[in-house]
């Protein structure tokens, strides 16, 4: 094991202990923190039991939709704003601003426009992660060497073929970039929403646990949150790793 | 043999202008006229700026002539790279998600090659440029001069009746461009590809070429085209040769001036 992920390990571990010790002895009041292998039997409870599946189902579906269709219009717009400088230039101070705006400010207008349902939650987290894909989709198109495609006309590729062989290839990592961006801006969109107005999903467990004092609950279902978010994230940071190795970091 | 000196490019009247809006036209290259007979190894040496690769992507086809004609193997071309062209740029245009093998295989496969057909051809190439070892490797695991081969072992595949070499050996360290350019000879009498090169070094054109083509500061014309006169068997050990000295100051007296004027000076007071 590398030096530096053996450090990483003890930190997280040491920091666990440290709170489980903490609690334990009272330092920290159970009324504020339970201790961490609480909150790990209260989630080994939760998930056997089966009463998280409607909640997870909720709060996944929706992330879901989010990430699909904010990776799919976050390129096809990213690739058209490449394809057309002037609307990229008219737009670009619209991007450099975009996550100073809180879109959480906007779920009342969405509950009016759309009603108490799902769809509010999804543009919500559609909107968190939109940007990050269109933004990330024009870097890669953006550094596609000039001479690759010189390259693919003295091949005599045609234009489909040289954005399948080609650019997309070479603009790959950085769109994957955008990928788990946008996953992770769904997520905080998605739960986040659930916090404020929801009537199902984990963001509203959460918070309804925590305007019932359910501290065991509260605690295992945020526990379930970061391990879920951090195993997703961390797959996606080893798969974007391997492709970056092989391309030496280019 | 009457058949080697049959012109296989022909350029008569090539003229090249920028149209650069507020800056104004600029006029790049020309009127300049040129037959290349099939099986030379044409070198072109120019001051910064004088159009060397505007003209050699006029002879590939990724850039139109404002003007005059450009002819491979008699048929005239406007805009597209013909088959049989093959081109070598000076940037690294490697792919970099694809193998050496993947790599030297690409257009092959993008002319839908059998397969068989393929390994065939790849691993003569792969063979041929020394790529063995390095077969399974990634560009970022290779060196620049590697890269370069690369580069090389990719259109040589293709069995191009003509090489467009963009100053493929800019980027590289003088011992590499050396070895580079004894390869670059042997390549060119084992396939009888016509060679056109592109290159800011004298020595290196003076070594290589049968025939040099001198161009001036912008636009570009060729102020003399000079023949070399070198055997066909030859490297770059050609360098010790009495005549090798002769020729490149040759070469450099009629750059000299041309290099001043690019650079800004009026050419009286140097």
């Amino acid at each position: 094991m590398r030096p530096a992920l053996l450090l990483r390990l003890a930190t997280v571990l040491g920091f666990v202990v440290l709170l489980e010790i903490l609690c334990r002895l009272g330092v920290i009041p159970n009324f504020t923190m339970i201790p961490p292998t609480t909150m790990a039997l209260g989630l080994y409870r939760l998930l056997i039991s089966g009463a998280l599946l409607p909640d997870l189902e909720t709060t996944l579906s929706g992330v879901a939709i989010a990430v699909t269709a904010a990776i799919l219009i976050g390129f096809l717009a990213g690739a058209l704003l490449h394809a057309v400088p002037r609307l990229r230039r008219a737009l670009d101070p619209f991007f450099a601003s975009y996550y100073a705006v809180p879109v959480w400010a906007f779920y009342p207008l969405f509950i009016v426009l759309f009603g108490l349902n799902d769809i509010p939650k999804v543009i919500i987290g559609f909107l968190y992660a939109v940007v990050a894909m269109i933004v990330n989709t024009l870097n890669g198109l953006d550094r596609v060497p000039p001479v690759l495609r010189k390259m693919a006309r003295t091949h005599q590729m045609g234009r489909g073929a040289t954005v399948l062989f080609i650019i997309l290839p070479s603009a790959a990592p950085h769109i994957f970039t955008g990928v788990k961006l946008a996953i992770a801006y769904a997520f905080i969109g998605v739960v986040g929403s659930e916090f404020i107005l929801a009537s199902a999903g984990i963001g509203y467990q959460i918070s309804f646990a925590y305007n019932n004092f359910d501290n065991v609950i509260l605690y295992s279902l945020i526990l379930f949150i970061i391990l879920f978010v951090s195993t997703v994230n961390l797959f996606l940071y080893s798969w974007e790793r391997s492709i970056l190795q092989r391309r030496g970091g280019r | 043999m009457e058949e080697p000196r049959t012109p296989q490019v022909v350029l008569r009247n090539v003229t090249r202008i920028y149209e650069r809006g507020a800056a104004g036209p600029v006029h790049a290259l020309g009127p300049l006229d040129l037959d290349l007979p099939k099986g030379e190894f044409f070198s072109v040496v120019g001051p910064s700026g004088c159009g060397k690769s505007t003209l050699l992507e006029v002879i590939a086809g990724l850039a139109e002539a404002s003007d005059g004609t450009v002819s491979f193997e008699g048929k005239a071309i406007a805009g597209q790279v013909p088959e049989g062209v093959g081109v070598v740029f000076q940037e690294d245009s490697t792919l970099a998600w694809l193998t050496v093998w993947d790599n030297i295989a690409f257009g092959l496969r993008r002319r839908g090659a059998m397969p068989g057909e393929i390994k065939r051809r790849v691993d003569d190439v792969v063979r041929l440029m020394g790529l063995g070892d390095f077969a399974r490797a990634y560009p970022a695991q290779l060196s620049g001069g590697m890269r370069q081969r690369v580069c090389i072992a990719r259109t040589l595949v293709l069995e191009p009746r003509l090489i467009l070499l963009d100053e493929p050996f800019g980027a590289l360290d003088q011992q590499t461009r050396l070895l580079m350019g004894d390869e670059v000879l042997k390549l060119w009498r084992e396939t009888g590809a016509t060679v056109f090169l592109i290159t800011h070094a004298l020595d290196e054109a003076a070594m290589l070429s049968d025939r040099v083509g001198v161009m001036s500061a912008r636009p570009g014309r060729f102020l003399e085209i000079v023949e070399t006169g070198w055997p066909r068997e030859r490297d770059s050990r050609i360098a010790a040769h009495e005549d090798f000295g002769r020729l490149t100051s040759h070469l450099w007296s009629l750059l000299r001036d041309e290099s001043l004027k690019a650079l800004g000076y009026r050419t009286a007071a140097a």
